[in-house]
């Protein structure tokens, strides 16, 4: 039995019909399904620990910080980060890449340059614009080539000492690139430049080793890989978390308060103020396990089989377009993909009259997408409990799209 | 009620207003933020009556149907009759099961004729 065959029963919702279908979910990209694990873990936390964390004195208040604090040593095993102090908890991905674009934002002098791709979400873009329009600095974007690699030699030459960050994608959410980011670290770090990774459509599919990668921060979000919504993570490398000053401020993340100065809270709780996603977190500890016992290697083994099998029976079927490398080894969980003749909305919508779920449109990533020369595209999406009988099914599917409107 | 109505897949596959006007007395274009489709209307007007109408535009068959049936109802009517259409008269001509999720594929091509008409561009 794979992969798939063996998790399945562990999800509840696939056992759904829909539009008179058993459901094919290959969506797990936009947001993964929950295992009972996770769901479980997140309803036991309310039905017996909850309280607010770090504050209260009472027992439930002292469960509950001792399960947030217990989640956080999970994520850090789970990614390979060195201390638990760089396992920031944030709402998502999105909120993990705004903190660093403002708290490192505000250290931009004018002139200075952000280096971003041109296969951007635009939640590692937006952030970018902003910090570079309030500071007076310059964004700029490897381009795309090829299949949709990055221009590394492009790279290359747009690092220069003015350069402070470079913030790209670790997996093109559409395109499935995975980039190179061991030689983005060491490029980036010769000019004496931040990286920022954007972790989103890695973390849930690839084993990863923080530590040993050497990025200065990696933003990901707890709903993709099999955790609840409301939760993601920013990690940061101790020695850049030191000197950096937090993004935002509240309860939780100050030691001393007078009324017109505070001294800040150590780390990780520096970067959290407010109450925190305390039950997310319990449900992302969950998801950590569930994905660490099934291991991150037979995942993207997994996985990377999935993309092999729908690459070659998406594309032998006419009319077909296909997107992004076609070596399933450099590819992360995704296909992306459009029929002629056929808006990818309307694709999407007679795919889930056959109870297909796919994700059609811009992916938040317009620039790529007018690079690609298209408005959107199909994109199918595959997680831990995908089966090749269901991209048989959809395979079956697409090939009777063209000309059915 | 089917998703993809007769209606809707006759106009997608043959549609009649699509095209565009050489010399046009209004003009709008917009885009639908959920998807990114684009449509363009252009119109030529005489006596305050919309005489001549064309549609073109980046979008889905849904998106495609409602335009260029709100194009064939607004044609020869005063200008006014475009701001008096309503969701639900669109739904009607596009006799279909829309879901919440593709209103906007809707009412797209009416908020852009609208806007046309209220002279927010216009092009000569």
């Amino acid at each position: 039995m794979n992969l798939g065959e063996k998790t399945r029963r562990d999800f509840p919702i696939l056992s759904r019909v829909v539009n008179g279908f058993p459901l094919v979910y290959l969506d797990s990209a936009a947001s993964s399904q929950k295992p009972l694990a996770v769901i479980e873990a997140i309803s036991d936390y309310y039905k017996t620990s909850h309280a607010n964390v770090h504050r209260s004195i009472h027992t439930l208040g002292e469960e509950a910080t001792e399960r947030y604090e217990a989640a956080r040593d999970a994520v850090r095993a789970f990614v390979g980060a060195r201390s638990r102090e760089e396992i920031i908890f944030t709402r998502g991905t999105t909120e993990g890449i705004n903190l660093v674009a403002q708290a490192v934002g505000r250290t931009l002098a004018p002139g200075d340059e952000i280096i971003v791709s041109e296969l951007e979400h635009h939640s590692n873009l937006i952030p970018w614009q902003m910090a570079c329009r309030d500071r007076g600095a310059v964004l700029r974007a490897i381009p795309v080539i090829g299949e949709g690699y990055l221009d590394l030699e492009a790279f290359d030459r747009l690092l220069s000492p003015r350069t402070r960050v470079v913030a790209v994608a670790h997996v093109s959410n559409v395109l499935g690139t995975i980039n190179p980011v061991a030689r983005i670290v060491e490029r980036a770090h010769r000019v004496g430049a931040l990286v920022l990774f954007d972790g989103a459509q890695a973390v849930p599919h690839l084993p990863l080793d923080l530590a040993a990668l050497g990025a200065d921060f990696y933003a990901f979000s707890g709903h993709k890989m099999l955790g609840p919504t409301g939760i993601g993570v920013l990690y940061g490398r101790r020695e850049v978390l030191d000197k950096l000053e937090p993004a935002w401020g509240g309860g939780e993340m100050i030691k001393e308060v007078w009324i017109d100065r505070a001294q800040w809270n150590d780390l990780p709780w520096r970067f959290e103020p407010g109450t925190p996603p305390i039950a997310e977190a319990v449900g992302l500890h969950a998801a950590c396990e569930y994905l660490g016992k099934l291991g991150m290697s037979e995942v993207l083994a997994h996985e990377q089989a999935l993309v092999a099998q729908c690459l070659d029976a998406l594309g032998g079927i006419e009319g077909v377009t296909l997107y992004g490398p076609r070596n399933p080894e450099m590819k992360g969980a995704v296909v992306a993909f459009n029929v002629e003749g056929l808006h990818p909305h309307d694709g999407a919508a007679l795919l889930d009259q056959q109870g297909i779920a796919v994700r059609a449109g811009f992916h938040c990533a317009q620039p790529l997408m007018r690079r690609l020369g298209i408005a959107g595209t199909l994109r199918a999406s595959f997680s831990v409990h995908s089966t090749a009988s269901e991209i048989e099914r959809l395979a079956v599917a697409v090939a009777t799209l063209r000309g059915t409107l | 009620m089917a998703l993809y109505s007769d209606v809707i897949r006759e106009r997608f596959r043959r549609p009649l207003f699509r095209g565009a006007i050489e010399r046009p007395d209004v003009a709008h274009e917009d885009v639908n933020p959920l998807c990114g489709d684009r449509v363009r209307i252009q119109g030529r007007l005489a006596d305050g009556r919309l005489v001549e109408a064309r549609w073109t535009g980046d979008c889905c068959a849904i998106c495609a149907a409602s335009a260029d049936l709100l194009l064939e109802a607004a044609l020869g009517q005063p200008v006014g009759f475009a701001h008096a259409q309503t969701p639900s008269s669109l739904l009607e001509r596009l006799d279909s099961d829309i879901r919440p999720s593709r209103m906007k594929c809707v009412t797209l091509p009416l908020t852009v004729l609208q806007e046309a008409l209220s002279g927010r561009e216009v092009t000569r």
